[in-house]
C-alpha cells in the first residue's frame, strides 16, 4: 500500500510539473496575471509530492520492503541503515528520484528566495525549470519507476552493490546532483531572458549566486568522487578520465567559465551573448552526462545498466531541451546588445582568455570522451583515448589559465596600465620564478619539466593574491582591517583569493603525487619488511574479520619511519554475503605531507600474500584544494550584496543602466 | 546596422545549434551500437581455437582439438559472478543426470577463489579451463557471465545460453537439442 502512495505523489507531481511549464509561461504571453501568478503555488507543490516519494522510498528500504523490485535490487535486511539510506539513490531508479527532487526543491527555492524579482521573470524561470522536471519525470514514470512491485516477494534482497557501501559514494551523488540540478536554474534564467529579451544588470545579479551555488555543490560532489575512487578502488588514483568523470568535469569546467562571464556581465554589461551561451552549455554538458552514463553508449567502470530504450528517451528530451534552447539563443541573441568597451590589457579582456581557456578545454574533454562512439560510428575502428591523451590535453590548457589567474586579481576593469601591473607583480614574478628553479634540485624535479612548472604556477597564484589582498588592504586601513573587510562588503573578494588558492593547493598536490608517489606489487609472508621511501612496511599476516553483511580477511601492516612506529594499517579483502563477490578496502594512513596506502591482494598460501603499497606525497591536496575552491564559493555567495535590500538611489542608477543597455531592437 | 550586414552575424549564432545536431546524430547512432560488442553470431559456425592451462593442474592444458568427437557444454562463469552462484545447482544437477559433458571456462577470475568456489558448491565440470585475460571469451563473443554454449561432435556451436542456466532450460531446450545433435549423428 504505501508504496503506492508513492508512485501516486510521483504521478501527481509530474502533472504539476506539466501544469507549471505551461500556464506561467503563457501567463507571461499573454498578460494574465493570475496564470503567471501560479508558478510559485505549483512549484511548491511539486517539490511537497517529491518530497513524499523521497520519503516513501526511503521508508521502503528502512522495513525491508522486497515487494518493491528496486528496493529488492538494491538492499538486504543484513545491509546496515545508513547505506540502507545511501542505497536510495543506488541505482538507476533512485537516483533519477533523487534528481527530480532536487529539481523540484530547487525550484521551491527560487520560488521563495525570489522576491525582490519581477513575477515576469520569476513564471519564466519556472515554467523552464517545470519543463525539464516534466521530461526527468515521464521519464521516470515511463522507463524506471522506482515503485514497480513485484509479484513473487523474494525473502532477501540482492544487497547493494558494494562499492557503493560507503561513506564517500552515499556523499557522492547527492551532492554532484545538488550541483548538475543546481545549472538548470541559471539555464532557466537564460531561457527566461532569451524569451523576454531583457538582460540587464540585474539578471546577471539575480543568476550569480544561483550559479555560484551548483558550482560549489558540483565542486565539492567531484572532489567526494575523486577521494572515494582514490580509497575503495584501490588502485590508489584520484582520476582516471573515465567518461563518467568525464561526464561531470564538463559541467564543471563550463559552469567555471559561466561563473567568471556572469561576473563581466554584472559588473560591465560585456559578453552578454556569452555568457548565456555558456549557461545553455553548462546545463547542456549536464544533460549530456546523464545520458553518456545511462544510455550505455560509452563503456566505462561505473556506468548504470545500460538500456536502449532509456538512452532513446533521453536522447529525445536531449534534443528538445538542448536544440530548442540553442534555436531560441540562435534566434534571440543576435539582437542584444553587448556593451562595454576594453582595453587589451584589463579585466574583460583576461577574463574572455580564461572563458577562452575553459571552454577550449571544456570541448577537449567532449571530444576525447566521444571520439571512441565517433570512430565506432563512422566504422573507422575502435579507439580508446585514454589517461595519456587527457593528461597532455589538460597540460596544454591549465598552465596558462594558472598564470591568467594570477593576474586576475590585481586587474582593472576597462584598462589596467600595465607598468602599474608589472611593479605590482614584480615580486610575486620573482619569488615564483626563484621556487620554480629550486624545484630544479634533481631530488625536486625527478628530471621531469613539469614539477619546476607545477611549483612555479603555485608560487605565482599565492604570491600574486597575497600581493593583492595586500594591495586592497592598503588602500582600506591596513592589514590590520584584514577581518573587517571580511565581514564587512570583502566577502565574495575574499572568496574569490580563497577558490583561487584552491586551485593552486590542487596543483601542488597533483605534481607532487603524480611525479614522486611510489607503487609497488609485493608478495609477502608473515613477519617480512619492506622499505618504501623511508618507510619501512612489516607485514603482521593475515586474520580474519567478521562485518555485518560480509566476511573478511584482514591484513596487519605497521609501520616505522626509523625506529619509531608511525601507524598500523588493517586493509582488508571482503566477501559480501549476498553477492558473493571479494572487494578490496585499502587501509590508509593519511597526511598533509604524504599518504601511506596499502591496498591487499590476493591469498598466495602459506600465509603469503600479494600486496601493492604506496607512497603518495601531498595527494590530500588535490582534495583540499577541492574545499577550498567549494568554501570560496560559499564565501562569495554569502556576500550581503546578493541579500541587502538596495537603498533607493543604487536601484534608480541601477533601472538607468538597464534603459540604458536596452536590448531589444524594434 | 542594415539587413546585409545582419546576415553572416546571425548565421554565427546559429554555429552551436548546428554542432549539437551533429552531435546528436552520432549519439543516435550510438544506441544502437554495443561499445562492447564483438562478434558473437558463432550459431552453427566452428569453435574458436583455444589452449588453455586447467584449473587444477596448471601444466595440463586443453586445446579445441581435444575436445572433437565429444558432445559438450562449456559453460562460463567466475567466482565473482553472483548469478553463476544460482546456476551452479542447475549444473549439478546436468552433472547428476549425466546427460551432457560439462566443461567449464573460468572467466577473468583467480586461480585460488575459482577453487575455493568449487570446493563449496561441488564440482559439475569434467574439465575447468583457466581464461584469466579474458582472451578465449572474447573470442566466444561473452558477453556477461555466466553464458553456454551446446557444441557437437563436429566442434560446431549448436545453441548459446545467455545468462543462468535454470530447471525449464534443461527439459525446454537442453535434452531437446542434444536429441537434436545426437539424432542427426545416428
Amino acid at each position: 500500500m504505501i508504496p503506492e502512495i508513492g508512485h501516486y505523489a510521483l504521478v501527481l507531481s509530474m502533472c504539476l510539473a506539466i501544469a507549471q511549464a505551461i500556464f506561467p509561461l503563457i501567463g507571461t504571453m499573454n498578460n494574465t496575471p493570475s496564470w503567471a501568478a501560479l508558478a510559485r503555488p505549483l512549484a511548491w507543490g511539486q517539490a511537497l509530492f517529491l518530497t513524499i516519494a523521497l520519503g516513501v522510498l526511503t521508508y521502503a528500504f528502512l522495513v525491508d520492503d522486497f515487494s518493491v523490485r528496486y528496493v529488492a535490487s538494491n538492499s538486504n535486511t543484513l545491509l546496515p541503515t545508513i547505506y540502507k539510506i545511501s542505497a536510495v539513490w543506488g541505482a538507476h531508479e533512485g537516483s533519477l528520484l533523487l534528481w527530480a527532487f532536487f529539481l523540484g526543491t530547487w525550484s521551491a527555492a527560487i520560488a521563495i528566495f525570489s522576491k525582490g524579482l519581477a513575477q515576469e521573470v520569476v513564471s519564466r524561470v519556472l515554467a523552464v525549470m517545470g519543463m525539464i522536471n516534466t521530461g526527468f519525470l515521464s521519464f521516470m514514470l515511463f522507463t524506471s519507476n522506482p515503485f514497480d512491485r513485484l509479484f513473487q516477494i523474494p525473502a532477501e534482497g540482492r544487497d547493494l552493490n558494494p562499492l557503493l557501501q560507503d561513506i564517500g559514494l552515499a556523499l557522492h551523488p547527492p551532492t554532484l546532483y545538488l550541483g548538475y540540478v543546481g545549472f538548470s536554474v541559471a539555464f532557466g534564467f537564460a531561457i527566461a531572458a532569451l524569451i523576454g529579451g531583457r538582460l540587464d544588470a540585474s539578471w546577471a545579479r539575480w543568476s550569480r549566486p544561483w550559479t555560484t551555488a551548483a558550482w560549489v555543490w558540483l565542486t565539492l560532489g567531484i572532489t567526494i568522487g575523486s577521494w572515494w575512487a582514490y580509497y575503495e578502488l584501490g588502485w590508489g588514483g584520484w582520476w582516471f578520465w573515465d567518461p563518467v568523470e568525464n561526464a561531470s568535469l564538463m559541467p564543471w569546467i563550463a559552469g567555471t567559465a559561466l561563473m567568471h562571464s556572469l561576473a563581466v556581465t554584472e559588473k560591465r554589461g560585456a559578453f552578454r551573448s556569452w555568457t548565456l551561451m555558456l549557461a545553455i552549455l553548462a546545463f547542456s554538458l549536464c544533460l549530456l552526462g546523464t545520458f553518456l552514463v545511462r544510455s550505455g553508449v560509452l563503456t566505462s567502470v561505473h556506468a548504470f545498466a545500460a538500456d536502449p530504450d532509456r538512452g532513446a528517451f533521453i536522447l529525445a528530451f536531449l534534443i528538445v531541451v538542448i536544440g530548442g534552447s540553442l534555436a531560441l539563443y540562435a534566434w534571440r541573441a543576435p539582437s542584444i546588445f553587448s556593451g562595454g568597451r576594453f582595453d587589451l590589457i584589463s579585466r574583460e579582456s583576461f577574463l574572455l582568455g580564461n572563458n577562452l581557456l575553459l571552454t577550449v578545454f571544456t570541448f577537449l574533454v567532449l571530444f576525447g570522451t566521444l571520439a571512441p562512439l565517433v570512430y565506432d560510428a563512422l566504422e573507422w575502428g575502435k579507439i580508446s583515448v585514454g589517461f595519456p591523451w587527457f593528461n597532455k590535453m589538460f597540460l596544454m590548457v591549465t598552465p596558462f589559465l594558472a598564470v591568467l589567474i594570477g593576474f586576475g586579481p590585481l586587474m582593472r576593469w576597462k584598462r589596467t596600465d600595465p607598468v602599474w601591473l608589472f611593479k605590482k607583480l614584480r615580486i610575486a614574478m620573482i619569488v615564483s620564478v626563484i621556487i620554480g628553479l629550486i624545484a630544479f634540485i634533481p631530488a625536486i624535479s625527478t628530471g621531469s619539466l613539469l614539477v619546476p612548472l607545477g611549483m612555479l604556477l603555485m608560487a605565482w597564484i599565492i604570491a600574486s593574491h597575497i600581493t593583492a589582498v595586500l594591495d586592497r588592504l592598503k588602500h582600506k586601513k591596513g592589514v590590520g582591517s584584514f577581518f573587517a573587510d571580511l565581514a564587512g562588503k570583502g566577502r565574495s573578494y575574499y572568496g574569490m583569493v580563497l577558490a583561487h588558492l584552491g586551485v593552486a593547493m590542487f596543483i601542488l598536490g597533483a605534481t607532487m603525487v603524480s611525479h614522486h608517489g611510489i607503487e609497488t606489487d609485493l608478495r609477502m609472508s608473515p613477519g617480512e619488511s619492506t622499505e618504501i621511501s623511508g618507510y619501512r612496511f612489516r607485514f603482521d599476516g593475515v586474520s580474519h574479520a567478521p562485518g555485518p553483511n560480509y566476511t573478511a580477511n584482514q591484513g596487519q601492516f605497521t609501520i616505522f619511519q626509523g625506529d619509531e612506529q608511525v601507524a598500523v594499517l588493517k586493509p582488508q579483502k571482503r566477501t559480501y554475503f549476498a553477492q558473493g563477490r571479494p572487494m578490496t578496502e585499502a587501509a590508509i594512513d593519511w597526511g598533509f605531507t604524504r599518504d601511506l596506502y596499502v591496498s591487499l591482494g590476493e591469498d598466495l598460501g602459506d600465509g603469503d600474500w600479494s600486496m601493492r603499497l604506496y607512497y603518495k606525497p601531498f595527494v590530500r591536496w588535490v582534495w583540499l584544494g577541492g574545499l577550498a575552491m567549494s568554501l570560496g564559493g560559499i564565501l562569495c555567495i554569502s556576500d550581503r550584496r546578493y541579500r541587502r535590500k538596495k537603498p533607493k538611489k543604487e536601484q534608480l542608477a541601477q533601472t538607468d543602466t538597464a534603459n540604458t543597455l536596452v536590448t531589444e531592437k524594434s | 546596422m542594415s539587413d546585409q550586414s545582419q546576415t553572416p552575424g546571425r548565421m554565427r549564432y546559429l554555429i552551436p545549434l548546428f554542432l549539437f545536431l551533429i552531435m546528436a546524430g552520432f549519439l543516435f547512432k550510438g544506441l544502437f551500437m554495443d561499445p562492447r560488442h564483438i562478434p558473437s553470431v558463432l550459431i552453427n559456425k566452428p569453435v574458436p581455437e583455444f589452449n588453455l592451462p586447467t584449473l587444477f593442474d596448471p601444466e595440463k592444458l586443453v586445446s579445441t582439438a581435444d575436445m572433437k568427437g565429444k558432445v559438450w557444454l562449456l559453460n562460463v562463469w567466475a567466482s565473482w559472478c553472483a548469478a553463476c552462484r544460482a546456476e551452479h545447482q542447475v549444473l549439478n544437477t546436468i552433472a547428476d543426470m549425466g546427460i551432457v559433458d560439462i566443461i567449464g571456462l573460468d572467466y577473468k577470475d583467480e586461480e585460488a577463489d575459482g577453487k575455493r568456489w568449487l570446493q563449496q558448491l561441488g564440482n559439475p565440470y569434467k574439465e575447468v579451463l583457466v581464461d584469466k585475460s579474458g582472451r578465449v571469451g572474447i573470442d566466444f563473443g561473452v558477453y556477461g557471465v555466466p553464458e553456454s554454449f551446446l557444441i557437437d561432435a563436429e566442434g560446431v556451436i549448436r545453441h548459446k545460453f545467455t545468462g543462468p542456466l535454470n530447471y525449464p532450460d534443461i527439459k525446454g531446450v537442453l535434452i531437446p537439442k542434444l536429441n537434436e545433435i545426437r539424432g542427426v549423428e545416428r
